[in-house]
């Protein structure tokens, strides 16, 4: 089969440079994904003109969308490229760079701002001291199934990616930071420190930049339930607030 | 106090209170021109007989309705709205939610201009005959349609947004059914308001 898929992709040496667009032609074999079909590019960096050029830089890892790090623009929207089945998309196939964070080269950005979140408002749970402190408390099967769905978030950056309140006039911190406060709050040795999760969600940037588009839940991958996190703490925050003030 | 925190918070509830309840009993009080021309003068009389007014005016309603304009522009300023790209019917509520809010802003300037301060500053009396000659201009009209349209819609979507913003409506099924009552919202505040309006054109 000779069949060629079109790719027209963003391109850019480094954070300084112009970007530009740069068409290709990739052999097309069955159920390839873009990242195969970069790879491609990869083997053989000729573009749609003939011109030897360089070789696309992406990122990606895992190859099962459970470790975030492929996402990017493929046709305008935010996803993953190892999930992008060629045959499921329209063509010719645009692929650009996440535009919310900062540009490495080509299709690579660097998602450091998601883990500085998650470490502004100690998305982990402490463990205690160097003594056995016994077996941990008990988790109702209901907290656990919410946490599981939480739990499933890769940081990936897309639903920072479609956030309107995420860009570089704000200071937002984002829906996925959010949604891992509500985490290891629900986690009864995580709630120990609950009072400083919700401090420091209500700081700068904080969970009251949200304005509700909900764009973050559609375009989550892996299906969290963000919306629901935002509501719960924009609720434990309020009264945080409240009683935090009238307790001072 | 005075944290970021608290000012979006003061700026999600001003919209309602006072601002959003002061829009109903003011649409409410237009109503009187269903009643006839005397039943309205005799409204607007009453009303500016009340003790305090100017404290009341400033505390309930231009205060609070300057702090929302203000604050509201930071808000706009701090979105990059991206319907085209990502058309869910949330995100375009949000853009029109930032849509219908300068659009109200230039609309209250220009009704609080004409028909407040035309009373306090040019010596005008608001009476019926006042009013009527004011909106009676065909432009003028369908400028005050647009204007009143775009408050409602921003009140209804807005009180929609208060909801969540305040932890009441958690979730997505909560959320939904809040998003018919405010739609209920809107559409009684739109019969009232063009019910009056129709009075005096």
């Amino acid at each position: 089969m000779d069949k060629e898929i079109t790719f027209i992709i963003k391109r850019c040496k480094d954070p300084n440079a112009t970007s530009y667009w740069e068409e290709f032609k990739v052999p097309y074999f069955s159920k390839m994904n873009v990242v195969s079909a970069l790879m491609e590019i990869q083997k053989n960096p000729v573009n749609a003109r003939g011109e030897v050029t360089t070789p696309v830089a992406w990122d990606c890892n895992c190859l099962e969308e459970v470790c975030g790090a492929c996402t990017m623009l493929i046709n305008g929207k935010v996803r993953q490229s190892c999930s992008a089945l060629i045959d499921k998309l329209e063509q010719p196939i645009r692929l650009a760079p996440l535009t919310k964070f900062p540009l490495v080269r080509d299709l690579v950005v660097d998602r450091q701002v998601m883990f500085a979140n998650l470490s502004k408002v100690s998305a982990w749970i402490e463990i205690d001291g160097t003594h056995d402190m016994g077996p941990g408390p008990k988790i109702p099967q209901k907290v656990q199934e919410l946490a599981y769905e939480l739990s499933k978030c890769m940081t990936c950056g897309s639903c920072m990616e479609a956030c309107p309140n995420v860009n570089s006039n704000s200071k937002f911190i984002g829906p996925a930071a959010i949604a891992q406060v509500d985490l290891i709050n629900s986690h009864p040795t995580g709630a120990l420190q609950k009072e400083k999760r919700l401090l420091a969600l209500m700081g700068e940037g904080g969970i009251a930049d949200c304005g509700n588009a909900q764009n973050c839940e559609k375009v989550c991958p892996k299906e969290i339930p963000l919306t629901r996190s935002i509501a719960k703490l924009n609720r434990a925050t309020t009264l945080q607030g409240i009683f935090g003030w009238l307790g001072k | 106090m005075g944290s970021p925190f608290f000012w979006r918070k003061v700026h999600s509830l001003s919209g309602l209170l006072p601002i959003g309840i002061f829009l109903c009993v003011h649409l409410f009080i237009n109503s009187l021109a269903l009643k006839g021309e005397i039943a309205f003068n005799q409204g607007v009389s009453l009303l500016h007989s009340v003790p305090y007014l100017w404290v009341l005016e400033l505390l309930i309603i231009f205060i609070p309705l300057i702090f929302h304009a203000l604050y509201g522009i930071w808000v706009v300023y701090l979105t990059r709205n991206n319907v085209l790209t990502y058309s869910y019917f949330r995100n375009w509520l949000f853009y029109l939610q930032r849509v219908t809010a300068l659009i109200t802003l230039v609309f209250v300037v220009w009704h609080v201009y004409v028909l407040r301060f035309a009373n306090g500053i040019f010596g005008n009396e608001i009476s019926f005959t006042f009013v009527s000659q004011a909106l009676s201009h065909p432009l003028v009209t369908v400028l005050y349609v647009v204007g009143l349209l775009a408050t409602f819609a921003h009140f209804a979507n807005g009180l929609w947004s208060l909801l969540i913003s305040w932890g009441i409506t958690i979730g997505a099924r909560a959320q939904r059914s809040a998003a018919y009552v405010c739609l209920g919202v809107f559409v009684i505040l739109m019969i009232v308001g063009m019910n009056a309006l129709r009075v005096f054109i």
